[in-house]
């Protein structure tokens, strides 16, 4: 099939924007692997689990109840919790797609909403499905990737080493939002009512028993909720709407 | 371990976070033209990462100083626009040597 100019240059910015992507979600899967393998889960169903999910938080928990021999209900219930932030995410994004996308390259395209992939897409001002490939190829690569590797080297790492990776997604995080709030104190408003209220979710007694998806969800719909009521944007251009989003 | 079990679970978190993803790219095919549903749908990635990032980045690492030390130099970094890879292998960096510090020193 040949594909057209345009569609091969969408492809290949993807392919390049996916890349530090998934040299960062290399180490986390790595962590994921190792943690699964010291469940005594075998290597190939560790690998699964990262191919049909491509979450980290969520699939993480999940594993863990798995492993400890949670209900399926409880699986899917916390699994629902932690990851309905993506359905925020999805939303903005179809706000981005042409609206004659089809419904094939849609159900593709859902495969790979993350937070990371999420981030860099909501920063363009128009998102196509081979640019979406392109940026989704390579951190799914890097995901069933770093599993299988760490699942199979469980002890490569030195403990120490491994602690200290722990950090490393979420510093990708703020070099993401950071930059933004330098320019805009709208989004720093927003930025810092989200961490105000986290950090009530975090320390106050009574709120920190909420589950982290939860409180993610919460933090998240005031703290966008705040930003939409105080600081409405004017869109004056549609095509310079959304420039400066992460 | 149990082999249907891993399949039944693994299947079960799949199909959940599937369609938590598909649903709304599937459903939503018009432009939202409401200014406060737009600018919500614009805040919400900065409000998601925000209130993901702190305070867990501050626990991140095996002990709280150096999950500080590694905030403090992704903050600063992040600020002056570097990129994702080397805020986070910088914040990675500063953590272990922090981490290694204090486990010689105390």
């Amino acid at each position: 099939m040949l594909l057209t100019t345009y569609t091969k240059t969408q492809l290949k910015e993807g392919l390049a924007l996916g890349m530090p992507i998934a040299l960062g979600y290399i180490s986390v899967s790595f962590a994921f692997g190792m943690m699964a393998a010291g469940g005594n889960l075998p290597i190939w169903s560790a690998v699964l689990i990262s191919m049909t999910n491509l979450t980290s938080a969520g699939q993480l928990a999940g594993t863990q109840l798995l492993i400890a021999g949670a209900p399926y209900i409880e699986i899917a219930m916390t699994t629902f919790v932690i990851n309905i932030r993506y359905f925020l995410m999805s939303l903005s994004l179809s706000q981005k797609l042409r609206a004659d996308t089809g419904i094939l390259k849609r159900m593709g395209m859902a495969i790979g909403i993350t937070d990371e992939i999420f981030a860099v897409a909501s920063g363009r001002k128009e998102v196509t499905p081979a640019f979406m490939a392109g940026l989704i190829a390579l951190p799914y690569l890097g995901w069933a990737l770093g599993t299988l590797v760490g699942a199979t080297a469980s002890y490569l790492l030195p403990q120490a080493l491994r602690d200290a990776l722990g950090i490393a997604i979420y510093g990708m995080f703020l070099a993401i939002i950071v930059p933004p709030c330098r320019k805009s104190w709208s989004c720093l408003a927003v930025v810092l009512t989200a961490v105000v209220c986290s950090c009530l979710f975090h320390y106050m007694p009574l709120l920190c028993q909420v589950p982290a998806g939860w409180r993610i969800i919460i933090c998240a719909v005031a703290a966008a909720g705040m930003g939409a009521i105080v600081f409405p944007i004017h869109p004056p251009d549609e095509k310079t709407e959304g420039e400066a989003a992460p | 371990m149990n082999y249907p079990r891993i399949l039944i679970a693994t299947f079960i978190m799949a199909l959940v976070t599937y369609l938590i993803r598909a649903i709304p790219l599937l459903l939503f095919r018009k432009k939202i033209k409401n200014i406060y549903v737009q600018s919500f749908l614009y805040y919400v990635p900065y409000a998601v990462l925000g209130a993901m990032t702190f305070p867990d980045i501050l626990q991140s690492t095996g002990t709280l100083a150096a999950g500080v030390a590694g905030f403090l130099v992704a903050l600063v970094l992040a600020w002056k626009n570097k990129g994702l890879l080397t805020v986070a292998l910088s914040a990675t960096a500063v953590a272990f040597v922090t981490e290694r510090l204090l486990y010689y020193l105390g």
